[in-house]
């Protein structure tokens, strides 16, 4: 009796439950945890001279990673994120404000501003700033024109440049969580708070910047982490002096074919990633709203 | 006293939805004011216009008559209890309270002594340090209260400030509310569609009805002399004949209705003229013969018994109701009798009716 309940209620709900969910965890397993645990298998092995990977197990390729080549490039690298985070949250926070707070239908207008270019390859797009600010490029050639400079200008290759691509590039990652977070803001409150005399001023930083840190916070995440790994922005843009940790891996995996040494460098890039989404975690940030 | 607030032709449109109509009122200071009227009437958008969150379309709001269409709501000394309550999530119930004083830059230490002392007021001590999240809705009302008058504004707006709690802390609220507004001595205009809420609290009502302002008054004189008969009919219960006045005499007119006439105490009303006749239930009476004045009859159909009150409903030839209110234990006709309703002619209202031409009146004649 006992039994046969059970074995009706394993074909009631845990099979259709594996049925549907059995898929789904085949894909992940094939394509996400079982080529992390190859990443991180490789991570520890070693090369021989032909920079053939040896299955031999060391921590050598970590060792590396602690020069201070490698950690000067760490360093960059987070410091172009940082800034491309800042800059992304300055330009990125008044225009979803104003996205959010328009009425009409500008609103779709507006937003379709943000969305379109994603629907042309970001790579392409980062060989069209290159064009653009080339010393024979649109906006050279009309800076002299306007008899501004007569030289043209060095434009390409600097860290100016990458932040610039990579402000380009991920500033959708940050309006899209801002926009989020201030539609939802009540208007009540606002008017609150100029009800009970603060200036427009006050109201931003005692009402609408607190409120809506969750999206300020999210953006961030999503504009920090990738703009540790683009490295085709630096590659075009900044032509290798601003390497960032993506540009890093990519060489050891292609031109220095060096896989465990790419491996272990990829787990560096997970392990921060990680530590980020846990401080993120760690100070409210809400993981629905970086669409983990 | 002096005028407080005042509204001169106040007017508002949004596109083509004219809101608010040529609207005006003013405000005596320290009285507690109510503007009243069914949703959709205009009454947010009057207060909103009052605290400057919108524009008049023409017209001119003056504050201790100084004109004020020039500055912004945190310019005004108005303040406002919204009915969705806003407030702060993310600050503390002290911090929420506190804010105003913040904001005009007041000494740490006074504010700490006057949020004590306001929220002493409004019975919420100990929870300074709580989020609005972890309030009920009558705590929560009364931070948006005490939140509003630690400003000691000139005029406090309160929008429907009770209309999300239940009905027994409602009523409490009303209490207390009325009570701080004495003991404050803050003008108050309070905005409600609960015309019971309007007439235990308000030392006038201005009711309003399709963004026109239909009466002024205590709610004595609402109540007892309604002016239009949409205040008649929104303002307790009442029975409302339509007619037209088909005997002048002295001080009485005698009005034919669909069912017969009836006869009521009034002057300045015209042979001919289309009027509307309002008599509270608790001023009907019945006879079983013809009273003098009156030839309507009508059938007992029903009782309602309403807490310690019973309702007779009488209903008339041509499927009308009346309804006939005494007090439990007081004698009613039998259900099923015929009686003569009438009312003695001083408690009946007349009212002149919107489209009152006598003209129009003449041409429109069908004898009953
Ligand atoms: N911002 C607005 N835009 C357009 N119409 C509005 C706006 N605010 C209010 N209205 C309209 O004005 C009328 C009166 O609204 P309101 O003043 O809120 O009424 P009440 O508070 O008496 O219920 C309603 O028909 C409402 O739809
Ligand atoms: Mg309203």
């Amino acid at each position: 009796m006992e039994k046969s309940h059970s074995k009706h209620e394993w074909r009631a709900n845990t099979l259709p439950a594996m049925v549907m969910v059995g898929p789904v965890t085949l894909v992940l397993l094939f394509l996400v945890v079982a080529p992390l645990i190859f990443v991180g298998i490789m991570s520890l092995c070693k090369t021989d001279e032909y920079y053939n990977v040896v299955y031999d197990f060391t921590l050598v390729n970590y060792a590396k990673l602690i020069s201070p080549d490698y950690l000067k490039i760490y360093l960059q690298s987070l410091l172009i994120a940082f800034f491309t985070t800042v800059i992304c949250i300055l330009l990125g926070y008044p225009f979803s404000y104003i996205i959010a707070r328009t009425k009409s239908k500008k609103k779709t207008l507006l937003y379709m501003l943000v969305i379109i270019p994603f629907w042309t390859n970001s790579l392409i797009r980062i060989y069209g700033w290159r064009t653009f600010l080339g010393s024979s490029g649109w906006l050279n050639s009309l800076l002299m024109l306007l008899h501004i400079t007569k030289e043209p200008v060095d434009m390409l290759y600097k860290t100016g440049t990458t932040i610039l691509g990579m402000v380009y590039c991920l500033i959708p990652f940050m309006i899209l969580p801002l926009y989020t977070a201030i539609e939802k803001l009540d208007t009540s409150l606002l008017e609150a708070s100029s009800d009970l005399g603060a200036k427009p001023v006050k109201t931003l930083f005692e009402v609408i910047i607190p409120l809506t840190s969750s999206g300020i916070f999210s953006g961030s995440i999503m504009v920090f982490i990738p703009c540790l790994g683009y490295f085709f922005v630096s590659n075009i843009l900044g032509g290798g002096n601003t390497d960032v940790i993506g540009n890093l891996i990519e060489r050891q995996f292609k031109s220095a074919n060096n896989w465990p040494l790419g491996a272990a460098l990829s787990i560096i890039l997970i392990l921060v990633t990680l530590v980020l989404v846990k401080i993120y975690q760690k100070l409210g940030g809400d993981m629905d709203s970086l669409g983990v | 006293m002096g005028h407080i607030v005042e509204l001169e032709n106040v007017n508002k449109i949004y596109g083509t939805n004219h809101v608010v109509k040529d609207l005006n009122l003013t405000v005596e200071e320290g009285e507690f004011l109510t503007l009243l009227g069914s949703s959709g009437c205009g009454k947010t958008t009057t207060l909103r216009m009052i605290a400057g969150f919108e524009e008049p379309t023409e017209g001119s709001i003056k504050v201790e008559g100084e004109s004020i269409e020039e500055k912004e709501p945190f310019e005004r000394d108005v303040n406002t209890v919204f009915q969705s309550y806003a407030l702060f999530p993310h600050k503390t119930i002290f911090d929420n309270i506190a804010y105003g004083l913040k904001m005009k830059k007041v000494p740490k230490d006074e504010i700490k002594e006057r949020v004590k002392e306001i929220m002493k007021l409004v019975q919420l001590e100990g929870f300074e340090k709580r989020y609005p999240s972890q309030l009920s809705g009558g705590q929560k009302q009364r931070v948006a209260i005490a939140r509003a008058l630690i400003n000691k504004p000139k005029v406090l707006l309160l929008d429907e400030p009770l209309g999300a709690l239940d009905l027994k802390l409602r009523k409490q609220m009303q209490l207390e509310l009325k009570r701080l507004q004495k003991k404050l001595n803050i003008t108050f205009i309070y905005v409600t569609h609960d015309q019971e809420e309007a007439l235990t609290m308000s030392d006038r009502i201005a009711i309003m009805h399709d963004g026109i302002l239909d009466q002024l008054g205590t709610p004595t004189e609402i109540y007892e002399s309604p002016a239009t008969k949409f205040v008649a009919t929104f303002i307790g219960e009442t029975n409302i004949f339509d007619g037209m006045v088909s005997l002048v005499n002295e001080d009485d007119v005698q009005v034919t209705i669909e069912n017969g006439f009836i006869s009521g105490k009034a002057e300045g009303f015209r042979f001919g003229e289309y009027i509307t006749v309002s008599v509270r239930p608790e001023k009907m009476k019945y006879s079983d013969t013809h009273v003098h004045g009156f030839s309507i009859v009508g059938t007992v159909k029903d009782y309602v018994y309403v807490g310690s009150v019973i309702k007779c409903i009488v209903a008339l030839p041509n499927g009308n109701e009346l309804k006939l209110e005494r007090l439990a234990g007081q004698s009613l006709p039998e259900i099923g009798s015929y009686i003569y309703p009438y009312w003695e002619k001083e408690d009946a209202v007349l009212i002149h009716s919107r489209e009152n031409s006598i003209f129009e009146a003449l041409d429109n004649i069908t004898l009953a």
